[in-house]
């Protein structure tokens, strides 16, 4: 969770880095003096403190290959250093200046007399003074910016989830670097545009917050395209707010999924487009697991083309379902159901109910006599109503008996 | 002044019983208990926000007339402590559970919340048996002993009588008792051991190998058959083993179709809670529901000593038995694990 503190330490250690390097000059100068006088056996023990520091991250390295070549006389202070790691800047800068006037001081120039804090000064130099701000230089969360920055709150306001999106890496640090007029309220207003309702905003934002860094142009070429393709403008707007991440993908990899969706279940551009707007997930993802869903429903489970195309147009969401859970129910709808190919095509919500609800309430009808699945036949259950209906409807209408009988079964499983 | 969510999680205090579904894991139960639990206290209205100074530039009061600004300090409310910024109030509920279930089992788990789970730690180690129902089918041996792994055998089964399967589970249930008196360490020459081991009060000490203090078979109609077992220190494989070795004795071979926990100690399967009200109300009643039992087991598992004085604990129980027998007769018994009716099958089966 390392939040804010690349960002902020990319600031702060320029300023560290100058603070490390005066006072380091200053005992550059007590060393070198110290290394004339005294015997070579202090060189061998700072040579061996060199070999043994071991670097840690990369502003030791921006500080190597900034420093002097005299490096290893500054290692042992940036160990000190190290270790007190998240000072506020402002204390630095007091040991900066603190130190800069006894190094002053101890060169022998003029001596500077410093300024007590009980002295009067007049209006315009209390007016001069800088006071730092409060602000942490990095922490773990959003909470200590969110009063002080204007595109935080604003996020705050229109729903967005900002505690979600700090666990993610670098996404708070890019949060806390947005300006509000220049980067997001242009594309709120584009947003808004489209069509997308207000309530919406906040959810797409917290799922996809890499659309405030997206270029306004690329989400308008997206936009154009997509409108080309002969979708409506209510249509996009319903397609970005259920995959949040669609006007990311570039023109040609939105281009590459409908071409595929099209050739591969062979549905007609109106079909296609129906599909793909009521998941517009299967333009997000990427087309392997899908390519292995049609295929485990052509070979495995023997659906004819037709039948598929049936399948995907009533439930696209099976294109996207777990493999294994597919075949699970497939296995026991089929096999132990005794339900044809026709008649699971026919009703595909099955596949995509959750398997337990389906074993329940089949043995349940089985333990009554009423598992009757063929339309031929009286008595006959579709299987949408064995799936769709709650469990109380269910009781009633389709199994004839009480929801506690129901229960008391359940625990006899 | 606390909050409806703080005083919601005060509730969630206690032991509950779920009925687990056949297939699932019980750490999917576990999980989906504190995710309900979570829910529920997570949607609580969260407190009021925070004032906080703020020095804003507003225009000073009539009595100037001039339009200059000035900084004047006000109360606003601080988006800091916003739930979207803070994140959910709870994190985390501790939920526990009792004797596990394996994924092809189902029936009772004994699940703990908050500090209750203290108790089950209790119910882990006081003396009680748990009930289960096994359903067997002759014919296939496989090599997990379940009917869904892959078939190693196949034998006849038509000499199979139940006759034979009764005399065959007269004697497991016999080196079973053998076993129980052994491991309990007590010797039955002493008064104190004979009388304990008449009322079915003996109990393994320390650890041992799992004990079946109760056997027969419920239904038989080759080639299915079901059989009802009271057990301690098992493992549902160990029961499908048992199956298989019921199959092997009477010279043919069976597979186990279904382990059903129908009690856990106090826990039975009518109190026990299904799928559909795993929510946070249900579960409070649950748990006030056996308040009184979560409060026996903590007893009894106060007043347990050193090991060494069994019999003195054993004393214990028996009151304990006795104050549950009286007071709710619904959810009885740290249980007797010897019933009538199988205490006479162990005469001609030990004979």
């Amino acid at each position: 969770m390392h939040l804010c503190r690349r960002c902020v330490s990319l600031l702060l250690s320029r300023p560290l880095l100058s603070a490390a390097l005066q006072p380091s000059t200053h005992t550059l100068h007590q060393r070198s003096h110290h290394i004339l006088l005294q015997p070579p056996v202090h060189r061998l023990t700072q040579r061996h403190s060199r070999e043994t520091w071991t670097p840690c991250g990369r502003r030791n390295l921006t500080d190597h290959q900034a420093a002097s070549p005299d490096v290893y006389n500054n290692k042992t202070d940036l160990a000190e250093r190290e270790a007190e790691k998240h000072i506020v800047p402002f204390e630095n800068l007091n040991v900066h200046q603190i130190s800069n006037q006894e190094s002053l001081s101890d060169m022998g120039l003029d001596a500077v007399v410093r300024p007590s804090p009980l002295q009067e000064i007049s209006e315009e130099e209390a007016i001069q003074i800088q006071v730092p701000s409060a602000l942490p230089p990095d922490s773990f969360t959003l909470k200590p910016y969110v009063d002080q920055s204007e595109t935080l709150s604003k996020l705050v306001q229109l729903g967005v989830n900002l505690w979600e999106l700090e666990q993610r890496p670098n996404v708070g640090s890019m949060l806390v670097r947005l300006d509000f007029h220049a980067d997001v309220a242009p594309k709120l207003l584009f947003l808004k545009d489209l069509g997308v309702e207000e309530s919406k905003l906040g959810t797409i934002l917290t799922k996809n917050p890499f659309i405030l860094t997206e270029s306004l142009d690329n989400l308008e070429a997206r936009v154009s395209y997509l409108k080309t393709k002969k979708f409506s403008q209510e249509s996009v707007a319903v397609m970005v707010s259920k995959a949040p991440y669609l006007l990311n993908f570039s023109v040609e990899r939105l281009d590459n999924r409908l071409g595929f969706f099209q050739k591969q279940l062979g549905l007609s551009a109106e079909k296609t487009r129906n599909v793909v707007t009521r998941l517009p997930k299967l333009l997000c993802r990427s087309l392997e697991p899908i390519k292995e869903n049609l295929k485990v429903c052509e070979l495995e489970f023997g659906f004819r083309g037709n039948e598929i195309q049936h399948i995907v147009t009533t439930v696209p969401k099976v294109l996207i379902a777990n493999k294994r859970k597919l075949t699970q129910i497939f296995d026991f709808v089929h096999n132990t159901m005794d339900v044809p190919h026709s008649l699971i095509a026919k009703f595909p919500q099955v596949l995509n109910a959750k398997f337990l609800r389906i074993k329940e309430r089949h043995l349940f009808l089985e333990y009554l006599g009423r598992a009757q699945y063929q339309p031929s036949q009286p008595n006959y259950i579709s299987l949408d109503r064995l799936v769709f209906l709650p469990d109380d409807v269910f009781c009633s209408d389709v199994a004839l008996a009480t929801l506690e009988d129901f229960e008391r079964f359940q625990k006899t499983l | 002044m606390t909050t409806k969510a703080a005083r919601l999680f005060r509730r969630m205090d206690g032991l509950f019983a779920v009925y687990k579904p056949q297939g699932v894991h019980w750490k999917l139960i576990r999980d989906t208990i504190e995710s309900n639990l979570l829910k529920e206290l997570n949607s609580c209205p969260p407190p009021a926000p925070q004032l906080a100074v703020k020095f804003q530039l507003l225009s000073s009061g009539e009595n100037n007339g001039s339009k200059d600004l000035i900084l004047s300090p006000s109360m606003l409310p601080s988006l800091a402590n916003h739930p979207l910024v803070t994140g959910p109030q709870f994190h985390k509920v501790h939920v526990g559970v009792g004797h596990r279930l394996d994924a092809f089992s189902s029936g009772v788990l004994v699940l703990g919340v908050g500090k209750g789970n203290y108790v089950l730690e209790h119910l882990c180690k006081s003396h009680v048996t748990r009930d289960y129902t096994l359903e067997g089918e002759f014919g296939r041996a496989t090599d997990d002993f379940s009917d869904t792994t892959r078939v190693i055998e196949k034998t006849t089964y038509d000499h199979v009588t139940q006759d034979k399967l009764e005399r065959v589970l007269a004697m497991i249930q016999g080196a079973n008792q053998k076993a129980l008196i052994t491991y309990s360490q007590m010797d039955l020459r002493t008064q104190e051991a004979y009388e304990l081991a008449v009322k079915g009060l003996l109990y393994p000490h320390g650890k041992s190998p799992p004990i079946l203090t109760g056997l027969r078979c419920i239904h038989f109609n080759p080639p299915h058959f079901t059989l009802e077992v009271q057990c301690v220190n098992e493992t549902q494989k160990y029961l499908r083993k048992l199956i298989h070795e019921v199959g092997l004795e009477l010279r043919s071979s069976a597979v186990c179709s279904g382990v059903r926990r129908t009690r856990d100690g106090p826990f039975k399967a009518e109190n026990a809670l299904t799928r559909q009200h795993w929510t946070a109300d249900c579960i409070i009643q649950a748990i006030a529901h056996f308040r009184k039992t979560t409060r026996k087991i903590r007893k009894s598992g106060m007043y347990r000593q050193t090991d060494g004085q069994l019999n003195s604990s054993a004393k214990i129980q028996e009151q304990i038995r006795s104050e549950i027998g009286q007071s709710d007769q619904e959810h009885v018994e740290l249980t007797s694990p010897t019933s009538d009716r199988i205490v006479d099958r162990v005469a001609p089966g030990t004979g």
